[in-house]
């Protein structure tokens, strides 16, 4: 089975989105922020996580998404948001707190919707799995092939949550894919002091009807791979996937971590096997794209974040009067 | 000539009105535990799988955060959802889901996301099943922004206001009080029974209710308590006192205005929960007359609730605990000679 060059293609370009997108969001963030860092300071105030060299676990499944399928995502949400096509402007916007965001500025990086290409996500942790459930059960009772992705961090399958959708899942048949992104940290707690089990992929053998797929080396061929066949098989009717990937935080839990919990050397090693570079080499080792090529597409990509940005710098701030609407409809 | 009156205890009048959505509306389902063969422990979906199947209506795990979170998700993809969460005192283990996401999710979004669904709930005391299993908790839920919370006391209400919250596009906390539903299995309670006509209709969601008009004092009351008030303004009657009995209905929406109009007419006021005092419901319309109309009132504003112990089990201890109409009486009584 091969990839096809222009899923290929895509997922380059949405990579190098992502990332361009979050070095810009780095430095709008520590505007205002120095030289003493304050959370709340600058025009993006709040937590902000970054999802720098997680793009595999993002790109690798929505290749096979429409906009007919949701996606749910946690706190780390921005590549999932770029591959599922959510609509850059309004949410640069939303990071910026502006009235044109997603959510009039009410949300924030942590809480983005795009109904219109059924993306969510939510800052408390391991809550999207039974909420992407719910859509893969809408989707069921409605008679349709639409499949719903629960994005999750390692830390979260130790959550009450995770287990219980993965039992209803299961049970019901439900086209839910879940993909952990197993970064190897929760916050400062690693794998190894948090979680019982090697690979959370094995867990799938706890309930009937379910597959398991482990993803090595942050590899987004191997990730588009695994996801093809859960994805499949969420489509046909065949129940729930665990879907498992080896992936890399180039970043800290958010930002102003001091990471003091890291040995030094982690990261360093981390950046020398970058997915980007990686799937680069590939295009070009198979000669399936030019340098010339992938620099188009990676200005293409460019020019839409700067374009998002530029929208999200110029909007309005919301009227402060509006935080009284839209507590109910 | 005198008609027949159709009489239905306050399940079916429930289990009706969730029927007569499902006919209408093929995106209306029902998720919970039990809700299937058993027809919800509390009777709210009886006959209901014999009708629309088992697509329709889904006995779940015991798994409240993954089924209260499906029914969010589903919704939030166009479904209308009717989950049961079985005792209000099983929020713990889900309240995350219900606070955090149903609650927040329609404002964060800015209102690009709706989630018409209706969350009911069985709540209330009164037949010893102690601190875990009869609370009302109508005030936690009442205080956190983006669920409407109504809390109907009369299979009439049930049925109408069930109507009302399954067309609702906003998410609805429907509380019954498991008295009312007139189950063979518990105390038998006149109210639990009353007249529900056959075709479907609306009772407005965050109107209060005066049930019996009176010129003395005004009695607010929820659910259980309402019936208590009335039955103490039975007693006051005799006693030469007229009270005015309001069933405040819906908690969220709060019809402020039926209050408030009330009290200008009596100039004294009692409200009486089934939830615990402090923080709660009793306080909150004693704030509202105090900052709107404190000038109207003639006698400082009583209040009766739970006093701030967990429901104890034995008989006579939760009667203690528990406002009765006898209790209401006597605080309207002393109030009278203030």
């Amino acid at each position: 089975m091969s990839i096809p060059k222009e899923k290929l293609l895509w997922m380059y370009q949405t990579m190098v989105k992502s990332r361009y997108y979050e070095e810009l969001l780095v430095e709008a963030y520590s505007e205002g922020k120095k030289p003493v860092f304050n959370i709340g300071a600058g025009p993006v105030p709040g937590e902000m996580h970054l999802s720098n060299g997680q793009e595999p676990a993002a790109v690798g499944i929505c290749a096979h998404l429409t906009e007919d399928d949701t996606v749910a995502s946690p706190h780390r949400p921005h590549h999932h948001a770029i591959a599922k096509g959510v609509d850059l402007k309004r949410m640069t916007a939303e990071i910026f707190g502006k009235v044109t965001g997603l959510g009039k500025g009410k949300g924030g990086h942590m809480h983005l919707f795009d109904p219109a290409v059924k993306f969510s996500c939510g800052g408390i942790v391991a809550a999207g799995i039974p909420q992407a459930a719910g859509a893969a059960l809408a989707a069921k009772q409605k008679g349709k092939d639409w499949v719903a992705v629960a994005f999750i961090g390692e830390g979260a399958v130790n959550a009450g949550a995770f287990h219980e959708s993965m039992n209803l899942a299961a049970l019901w048949k439900l086209p839910l894919i879940v993909v952990v992104e197993d970064n190897s940290w929760g916050i400062s707690v690693p794998k190894t002091a948090s979680t019982a089990i090697f690979s959370n992929d094995k867990r799938a053998t706890a309930y009937d009807n379910t597959k398991g797929y482990y993803v090595k080396d942050n590899d987004p061929m191997e990730m588009y791979m695994a996801s093809q066949e859960a994805v499949e098989r969420a489509r046909r009717g065949e129940g729930p996937s665990i879907i498992e990937i080896e992936t890399y935080r180039f970043l800290g839990h958010f930002q102003g971590d001091p990471e003091l919990y890291r040995e030094k050397d982690e990261v360093p090693a981390l950046l020398t096997k970058d997915p980007i570079e990686k799937l680069k080499n590939h295009l070009i080792n198979e000669e399936l794209a030019t340098e010339n090529e992938l620099e188009q597409l990676e200005n293409e990509a460019k020019h839409d974040v700067d374009v998002a940005f530029e929208y999200a710098r110029q909007s309005e701030y919301p009227l402060p009067e509006s935080a009284l609407q839209d507590v109910f409809c | 000539m005198q008609t027949t009156k159709r009489m239905l205890t306050g399940n079916k009048a429930m289990a009706e009105a969730i029927a007569q959505e499902m006919e209408r509306d093929p995106s209306v389902f029902v998720l919970g535990e039990d809700v299937g063969k058993y027809g919800g422990i509390f009777g709210a979906t009886q006959g209901l799988l014999e009708k629309f199947g088992e697509e329709r209506i889904k006995d779940t795990p015991i798994s409240e955060t993954a089924f209260i979170g499906a029914a969010i998700g589903a919704a939030a993809d166009g479904m209308k959802p009717i989950v049961e969460l079985m005792f209000v005192d099983f929020f713990g283990v889900c309240m995350d889901q219900i606070y955090n996401h149903m609650a927040k999710i329609p404002y964060m979004s800015g209102g690009s996301v709706k989630l018409p669904m209706v969350l009911m709930t069985g709540v209330g005391g009164g037949y010893s099943d102690a601190a875990q299993h009869s609370q009302t908790l109508y005030a936690t839920f009442a205080h956190l922004p983006g669920m409407k919370v109504v809390a109907p006391s009369t299979p009439y209400d049930l049925k109408g206001m069930m109507t009302s919250a399954i067309r609702d596009e906003n998410p609805v906390v429907f509380m019954f009080h498991k008295t009312l539903q007139g189950l063979g299995w518990m105390d038998q309670v006149e109210e639990s029974v009353g007249e529900v006509p056959e075709e479907s209709y609306l009772v407005p969601l965050g109107k209060a209710k005066v049930v019996r008009e009176g010129k003395d004092v005004t009695i607010v009351g929820i659910q259980m308590m309402t019936h208590q008030a009335t039955a103490a303004a039975k007693i006051l009657e005799e006693k030469g006192i007229s009270a005015e009995v309001i069933d405040i209905r819906s908690l969220v929406p709060l019809d402020k205005e039926a209050i408030l109009s009330s009290v200008r007419k009596t100039h004294r006021l009692v409200v009486v929960d089934e939830d615990y005092l402090s923080f709660g419901f009793t306080s909150e319309i004693a704030a509202i007359v105090a900052e709107e109309a404190l000038y109207e009132l003639e006698a400082p504003i009583k209040r009766l609730a739970i006093p701030d112990v967990p429901i104890p089990y034995s008989r006579d201890l939760e009667k203690y605990v528990i406002p009765n109409a006898q209790k209401i009486a006597d605080a309207v009584v002393k109030l009278m000679e203030e």
